[in-house]
């Protein structure tokens, strides 16, 4: 049975339904037109992986040095205090 | 039911798919069907309620892919450029967290409680008190700013 009488997606509306997609967002109908277009675009492919790599990269956790030195000098003073209780 | 829907949505064709998943919808619900309202008009709301959330989701405002990158028929023109393989040398972890601070409010807290903090939807709409629609297409808008600016990045150190 083939559902799917409109158009196909375009690379236009697909980068507009990737958060959607991430999120489990999306009808079963509209999930099956997105997968079926990122089949056959390795762009919007790309772009998904890089969008999951946005993700990651801001989940990674703040090295010390980036912390602005008074922050950092709190922190080190207040586990100090937290340790010596 | 075609006319009602596309009331609420940009063309024809997606109209036409709101109008099957509505039918799929039923099939799928028959069971938990009360009997509260006719059959009809829980057809119609299952309907409206698809077709309000399809049309929110096309139109959303302002694209978040700058529409010049698009060829008419909609498909790239300018695709996105492949950073992922140098997000390290570039140091891009450390250039999203500041760049997460420039993003505009809304935006900057949904991504910290989101993809820094690890928080679900459902505890972030909590957290912002923001309905999980609005709390997606923010999240949608942080995201692929943050990503732009890891391609722009890249594009620079070429």
């Amino acid at each position: 049975m083939k559902l799917l009488r409109g158009r196909d997606l375009v690379c236009r509306q697909a980068v507009e339904l990737m958060t959607d997609y991430l999120e489990g967002r999306l009808s079963r109908v509209e999930r099956r037109r997105f997968e079926a277009h990122l089949a056959r675009c390795p762009h919007c492919t790309e772009y998904l992986a890089q969008l999951r790599e946005t993700i990651r990269l801001a989940g990674q956790p703040a090295a010390p040095e980036e912390l602005p030195p008074q922050l950092r000098d709190d922190l080190i003073q207040l586990y100090r205090q937290w340790q010596s209780e | 039911m075609l006319r009602l829907a596309a009331s609420f949505v940009p063309s024809r064709a997606v109209a036409e798919e709101v109008v099957q998943d509505t039918w799929l919808a039923m099939l799928r619900g028959i069971g938990s069907f009360e009997g509260r309202s006719s059959l009809k008009t829980w057809l119609f709301q299952i309907l409206v309620n698809r077709a309000r959330t399809t049309g929110t989701r096309e139109q959303r405002s302002t694209p978040v892919v700058d529409p010049a990158r698009f060829d008419g028929a909609g498909g790239w023109a300018d695709p996105p450029a492949e950073w992922i393989s140098a997000a390290d040398d570039l140091r891009l972890a450390a250039r999203i967290r500041k760049w997460i601070d420039l993003l505009p409010e809304r935006q900057r807290q949904v991504v910290l409680l989101r993809d820094v903090e690890g928080l679900t939807a459902a505890d972030a709409c909590a957290v912002l008190a923001v309905s999980e629609e609005n709390q997606r297409v923010l999240l949608h808008r942080g995201r692929s700013r943050l990503r732009q600016l890891c391609e722009d990045e890249y594009r620079e150190a070429q």
